[in-house]
């Protein structure tokens, strides 16, 4: 088990984000989270990389208790995030962006060797002609691939997905699909959160579901997509239900 | 990847040393005088921009270091007699002490909320130095004459203040750049766009922004020993000027906050501006007014000060222009 994720709860004053979480991540497995909006998943995300503390419960990364520690600290032991609401730093070029990434995430690599890698991911992701751009003057859709490729840059264990496919038309989607099965095959562990259903459920070995901060279900794609809690409480429509287990 | 080798660095150091080199050559009293405020300026200008252009932290109490550093290093000075290289270093030593005090209180704060408090650390440096008895109160602290005369004379003391000046300022102008072209600065600048991703990707942001706040103190705190030993005299009013510290800011905002060269550029225009401005009929009662004035165009119009318009404009000139 690459993370362990033990009875996790978190509170922002009378609102209970998280409670009692509680599931592992298996060494190069894709585990996709999905839950309606405002079920948790990004505060899930958020305590995981120690942008939140949580009220209880404890995180566990390769054997090592990582629940109490600030982000920085986190990124360090070789765990890299991609945003849902992409944030690049504007100022700087796309290659230096991802040069923090290299620079500052598990291996904590020079200048110079961060450059290389850095070109690398961004080979990976498709962006090595916008290398010299202003970060601030991209797409949407290249911020994604910017955001994927500066997590990939820290060359982490274990990398966190946060809706990398919203906001892209389904060419993209394909073309980010494609990358992201790479990425699994050079054997990185992915925790990702994602609302596009045919993507997640053809992607994923493992999907866990949270609804209102708690976790309703967890299996195969299938058995998620057959549960019926899961139908009740986040698809709500039996009629979409089939059709998705259809494809 | 040696960062000497790239061009960025030498239109900065160059003005500053064949500023200096041409003021040594004339040996005019005068023009001494002058070069010692614009280098002086400089120095302040470029120190200040490691915290507030490379990082972020709009910092309105920079003098702040300028003063108690000073203040300390001409206390060291008069009444131990302390040598002046030494007594300075000292000042540049404890404007660090200081930062490190101030940091750990204000460094926590973000954006509107640091600037309000460094303007409150402002106030209270200067109300504190004018109850403290050691540096004389609100009388301030004087040097006996005599301490000119380890150095050749009052004469000669003048021109090796200025040299001293002179060599701080192109010390600080390649420190400036070794941070904006290290692991270290890029990490600045990451905290700058955005902290929280910054942290996310593994940039230590409490102790990277600390360490450039001391750097950024450590100058400051050199140039008022050396300020006030020409001087020969310290005032509480002198010291911790708010004045000076939004003048500085001006100066870096003007040449380009967040470059190497715009505060070099900036501090040299806005000194021959305020000379201008001082002297003319008609604005000599406006200068501040002008002054705010022109911080408020180009934060309004030309955000990233004249490099930063030259570098947007001529994409061809940025390897020059850093």
């Amino acid at each position: 088990m690459i993370l362990q994720v033990q009875e996790i709860s978190k509170r922002f004053g009378g609102l209970q984000a998280l409670l009692d979480v509680t599931f592992d991540l298996t060494e190069g497995q894709i585990l996709g989270l999905i839950g309606p909006n405002g079920a948790g998943k990004t505060t899930l995300f958020n305590v995981i990389n120690g942008v939140h503390q949580p009220n209880s419960g404890q995180v566990i990364f390769r054997g090592e208790k990582i629940s109490g520690l600030p982000s920085y600290e986190v990124a360090r032991r070789g765990l890299a995030r991609a945003h849902q609401v992409v944030r690049p730093l504007n100022e700087l070029t796309v290659l230096e962006n991802v040069m923090v990434g290299a620079c500052f995430g598990r291996e904590r690599h020079s200048l110079g060797r961060a450059a290389a890698i850095a070109e690398q991911a961004l080979a990976q992701v498709g962006l090595t002609e916008l290398a010299k751009r202003l970060a601030g003057g991209l797409n949407v859709a290249q911020k994604k691939r910017l955001e994927l490729a500066r997590a990939l840059a820290a060359r982490p264990y274990l990398l966190l997905l946060d809706e990398v496919l919203a906001g892209l038309n389904p060419s993209e989607i394909a073309h980010m699909m494609e990358t992201i099965r790479e990425i699994r095959h050079q054997g990185y562990s992915i925790l990702m959160i994602e609302h596009v259903m045919q993507a997640i459920m053809s992607i994923s070995d493992q999907i866990i579901v949270l609804d209102y901060g708690q976790l309703i279900a967890k299996g195969s794609p299938q058995e998620v997509a057959s549960n019926p809690q899961v139908i009740e409480a986040y698809l709500g429509d039996p009629e979409m239900t089939a059709r998705l287990l259809a494809e | 990847m040696n960062p000497f080798r790239q061009s960025g660095l030498w239109p900065s150091f160059l003005l500053v040393f064949l500023g200096g080199l041409v003021v040594l050559v004339l040996r005019q009293d005068t023009m001494r005088e002058t070069a010692f405020t614009v280098l002086m300026f400089i120095g302040l200008a470029s120190s200040l921009n490691i915290i507030m252009g490379y990082t972020g932290y709009v910092n309105f109490g920079h003098i702040v270091f300028f003063g108690m550093g000073g203040y300390f290093g001409f206390y060291l000075l008069s009444e131990f007699g302390w040598p002046l290289y030494l007594a300075a270093l000292a000042g540049g030593v404890m404007a660090m002490a200081i930062a490190f005090i101030i940091g750990a209180a204000v460094l926590r704060l973000r954006g509107a909320y640091f600037a309000l408090a460094t303007i409150g650390v402002n106030q209270a440096a200067g109300a504190f130095v004018s109850n403290f008895g050691p540096f004389g109160g609100s009388i301030g602290l004087s040097v006996n004459f005599s301490a000119y005369e380890r150095y050749g004379g009052a004469g000669q003391a003048l021109w090796l203040t200025f040299i001293l000046l002179w060599l701080v300022t192109l010390a600080v102008v390649v420190v400036s750049y070794l941070v904006r072209r290290s692991r270290f600065g890029l990490g600045l600048i990451a905290i700058r766009e955005d902290e929280d991703t910054a942290m996310v990707m593994g940039v230590k942001a409490p102790r990277d922004k600390t360490k450039a706040f001391l750097i950024s103190a450590f100058f400051p705190g050199l140039i008022g020993t050396l300020y006030f030993f020409k001087n020969g005299n310290v005032q509480p009013d002198d010291a911790f000027n708010f004045q000076m510290s939004l003048e500085v800011l001006v100066m870096v905002m003007l040449g380009g906050n967040g470059t190497l060269l715009g505060p070099v550029l900036g501090a040299f225009c806005y000194e021959k501006l305020r000379d201008y401005l001082l002297t003319s009929v008609f604005f000599k009662d406006l200068q501040l007014a002008t002054t705010g004035m022109i911080l408020l165009l180009i934060v309004l119009f030309v955000p990233g000060g004249g490099v930063g318009w030259l570098r947007k404009r001529f994409p061809g000139l940025r390897k020059w222009l850093e």
